[in-house]
């Protein structure tokens, strides 16, 4: 049997499905994986959007984002999570690996967040602030909702990166798909590597499921005059640039 | 332009294809094609040996000291350290990659054997010069010994009254165990702890394989009971009870090295002996606790220091 | 401290090697990026399999990749052939979507204006479309290389991870080595940093056209 065929008969044993010797199933420990991207994207939203949409909105401490994060996307999970759980004693593993986790989902969301504010229309801004609204207004009714497909993007690049990465907690002691993968790698050839790539591609599949789930959950939120043709291509754009280059900022 | 692509196409489509026929050879398997002449006539003194070791601090300080002794018969040595588990460096030694490792009788056995039964050292020994391929041997074994154990705190020792695996059996159903991520399926392990002693564990969470996670763990009482290594100087230095094994669950794992035997000179052979007479068990224990010194020395100076006052030459 | 100091040059020579590990796939993945994200952007059909496929690619595991690699490419276990072809992979998973990006970037009313003024297909490509997308290009590949940085660490547990040798060496031993993790851990974000400001500066150098003043996004 080659690796293919092995793999696929470990993703069809019902065993694997069910609460067996092997210990939990497969479903549990999808559980856990969600669990753990949800509270880390959570988390890492409460922290990166409202500074997003504050950074974005009043064009101060830009810098910050780029720096937070670019200096955030240079840090290796793996070994944070290993510093973090060596410091904190085992006994706070799923503190530490929220920490780490939440440590890589804040870029992709404080960059969507600010470039999405960032992007709305001057001129729309301005005309809000002629009619009257007062700035809260200005950030909440029109440059929130105008914003929210690149904010949506991040999140679905935060939670694409965090589902991918959540592997590590089964590095130390904590279960979700990753389980299989760190199991399937200590057990070796005598099928261990189809235990190991099986999990590998349960983990593609989850990040597969919840971004059409998110991809649903966009065309529903995002107003439907965002989401024309041309305003579509225009999202692209803007999404594709890390760092934006305003007037004010290109000197 | 559209030629171009489709050529690109192609080749990206071939890659694909052949990553799925390209099982059938099975770089990992454990059956490598025997070199003959090992066991006829004597090796030449080899210009080069490539020593590797497995990812952990006392296998990389074993091979420091082997490097360390061969360098002094004027042997090149090519030191290839930490290479990762069994699985990864053991096919090293067929294909070049590495020529010799320090390795564990039991484990090497089990490894090579997956149904072998022995435990005594003597008969291990036996059992694992047998079951090697041509293409490889083992030295003389030492009498120092690293095993796996089942380990416990100091106040669980003495509140459950527990002083081997035996006495867990009325309390093992309400502990948690941990310990590397294969142990629950190890024939040593999980399988074994039933087999031998009737012991079925409430949980088990995989940990490092009795490194620093695993002590923490047995510290704070995430796990009652772990599996640490007899050579660990945190068993001391944390007043831990190493639990008896008298139906021999684990086998015995005196260190020995393992050499390609096209490397396996005289010269070599007479060093490496010679290391594995002199290193004890207890020796072991407080090379270790020096790894684990606050300044972390590296272990090429342990070994050295350790060279230099058991006189090897 | 002491031990960072007594291993300086060994940290140096193993940041290289982790320098190596990590870019060297940006490399080849760009090059291989390039064509299919340019088929991506030609071709919706195209864009509808190669955008989903490369997102997929990018949610493997790293350490499972890095574990199946030999068993995939027939290579030995040691090679840094593993860690680098599992490191192309990703690269061309990220890079794909940014090279359609940065394609479709490129104004309509340029592409029109050369074709009037005389150009040819390809001479537009290379001379017209690929210049003007590299600064959104540039973005993706700066992307691609500090990702590339931090995942290189992961191959420390199958024995090819450059500096994240110092991150699994130093948590083996009770009580750990901290300040061989520490080391570890700074070095590589400082490298991805260092490696990410020196891509900017490329990407400037490259496109001066880009330091006028100007607003990103038009109609």
């Amino acid at each position: 049997m080659n690796i293919f065929e092995q793999v696929w008969s470990w993703l069809t044993d019902p065993d694997n499905w069910t609460r067996s010797i092997n210990g939990p199933g497969i479903p549990y420990h999808v559980l856990k994986h969600l669990q753990y991207t949800g509270v880390a994207i959570l988390i890492a939203a409460l922290i990166a959007v409202p500074l997003g949409i504050y950074i974005g909105h009043t064009g101060r401490g830009s810098f910050l984002v780029v720096g937070i994060a670019n200096s955030f996307r240079a840090i290796p999970e793996l070994g944070l999570l290993i510093l973090l759980v060596l410091a904190m004693g085992i006994a706070l593993a799923v503190e530490a690996v929220t920490i780490a986790l939440v440590s890589l989902a804040i870029p992709p969301l404080l960059a969507g967040t600010y470039a999405g504010i960032r992007n709305v229309d001057r001129d729309v801004v301005d005309a809000a602030r002629g009619m009257g609204m007062r700035e809260w207004d200005v950030v909440w009714r029109v440059e929130l909702p105008i914003a929210l497909p690149l904010i949506l993007g991040g999140l679905r690049a935060a939670t694409l990166q965090v589902i991918a990465t959540a592997s590590i907690a089964a590095f130390v002691s904590l279960d979700g798909l990753g389980r299989f993968v760190i199991d399937g790698r200590a057990f070796g050839a005598d099928g261990g590597y189809a235990m190991m790539a099986g999990g590998a591609v349960l983990i593609a599949a989850l990040a597969i499921a919840v971004e059409l789930v998110l991809a649903g959950v966009q065309r529903l939120a995002v107003s439907p005059g965002l989401q024309t043709r041309r305003m579509r291509r225009r999202v692209a754009r803007v999404w594709a640039q890390p760092k934006l280059i305003t007037a004010e900022e290109s000197s | 332009m559209k030629r171009v692509l489709a050529g690109v196409a192609t080749a990206v489509v071939a890659a694909l294809t052949m990553t799925a026929c390209g099982g059938s050879s099975d770089p990992l398997s454990n059956n490598p094609p025997a070199q003959g002449g090992a066991t006829s006539g004597p090796v030449a003194k080899p210009d080069k040996i490539i020593i590797g070791s497995a990812n952990f601090p006392e296998s990389a300080l074993l091979a420091e000291i082997y490097a360390g002794a061969l360098q002094k018969k004027g042997i090149t040595i090519e030191k290839k350290l930490n290479i990762g588990n069994r699985e990864t460096y053991y096919p090293g030694l067929s294909d070049g990659s590495i020529d010799l490792v320090p390795e564990y009788t039991g484990v090497l056995l089990q490894h090579i054997n997956k149904s072998a039964t022995e435990t005594s050292p003597d008969e291990v020994y036996e059992a694992l010069k047998k079951a090697l391929p041509a293409n490889l041997t083992v030295l003389d074994k030492s009498s120092a010994e690293d095993k796996d154990a089942i380990v416990v705190t100091k106040e669980t020792a003495d509140r459950l009254n527990l002083k081997s695996i035996e006495d867990l059996k009325p309390h093992a159903s309400q502990m948690i165990f941990g310990g590397p991520p294969e142990l629950p399926r190890r024939a040593d392990g999980f399988p074994g702890f039933k087999k031998n002693y009737d012991i079925e564990f409430k949980e088990f969470k995989a940990l490092d394989a009795g490194g620093p996670l695993t002590v923490n763990a047995l510290k704070t009482n995430v796990v009652q009971a772990a599996d640490i290594f007899t050579t660990d100087p945190a068993i001391t230095v944390n007043n831990f009870v190493v639990l008896e094994d008298p139906k021999s669950n684990f086998a015995a794992q005196n260190v020995v090295p393992l050499i390609n035997a096209s490397k396996a000179s005289d010269e070599v052979k007479q060093v490496l002996n010679q290391i594995s007479a002199k290193l004890t068990t207890e020796k072991l224990i407080e090379l270790n606790g020096k790894l684990s010194a606050p300044d972390k020395p590296d272990a090429a100076k342990v070994a050295a220091d350790w060279l230099a006052s058991a006189g090897i030459s | 401290m002491r031990w960072v100091l007594d291993h300086a040059g060994e940290l140096l020579d193993t940041t290289w090697e982790h320098l190596g590990l990590a870019l060297i796939p940006v490399l080849v993945g760009l090059l291989i990026s390039v064509p299919l994200g340019w088929a991506a952007h030609r071709w919706r059909a195209a864009r509808a399999i190669l955008v989903p496929a490369s997102s997929l690619l990018y949610t493997i595991p790293s350490l499972a990749l890095f574990v199946l690699m030999p068993l995939l490419l027939g290579t030995r276990i040691l090679d840094p052939l593993n860690v680098q072809a599992a490191l192309t992979i990703y690269t061309v998973a990220l890079l794909v979507r940014s090279v359609a990006d940065a394609l479709d970037a490129v104004p309509g009313e340029t592409i029109a204006a050369a074709t009037a003024v005389g150009y040819g297909a390809v001479r537009r490509f290379f001379a017209v479309e690929l210049p003007l997308s590299l600064p959104v290009l540039i973005a993706g590949v700066r992307v691609a290389a500090v990702s590339n940085i931090s995942l290189v660490s992961v191959g420390a547990i199958i024995g090819v991870g450059g500096l994240g040798f110092y991150l699994t060496h130093g948590s083996q031993l009770s009580p750990p080595n901290y300040a061989e993790i520490v080391a570890g851990l700074v070095l590589i974000v400082v490298l991805a940093l260092v490696v990410d400001a020196l891509l900017v500066v490329l990407g400037r150098w490259l496109t001066p056209w880009t330091r006028a003043r100007g607003r990103v996004v038009t109609a």
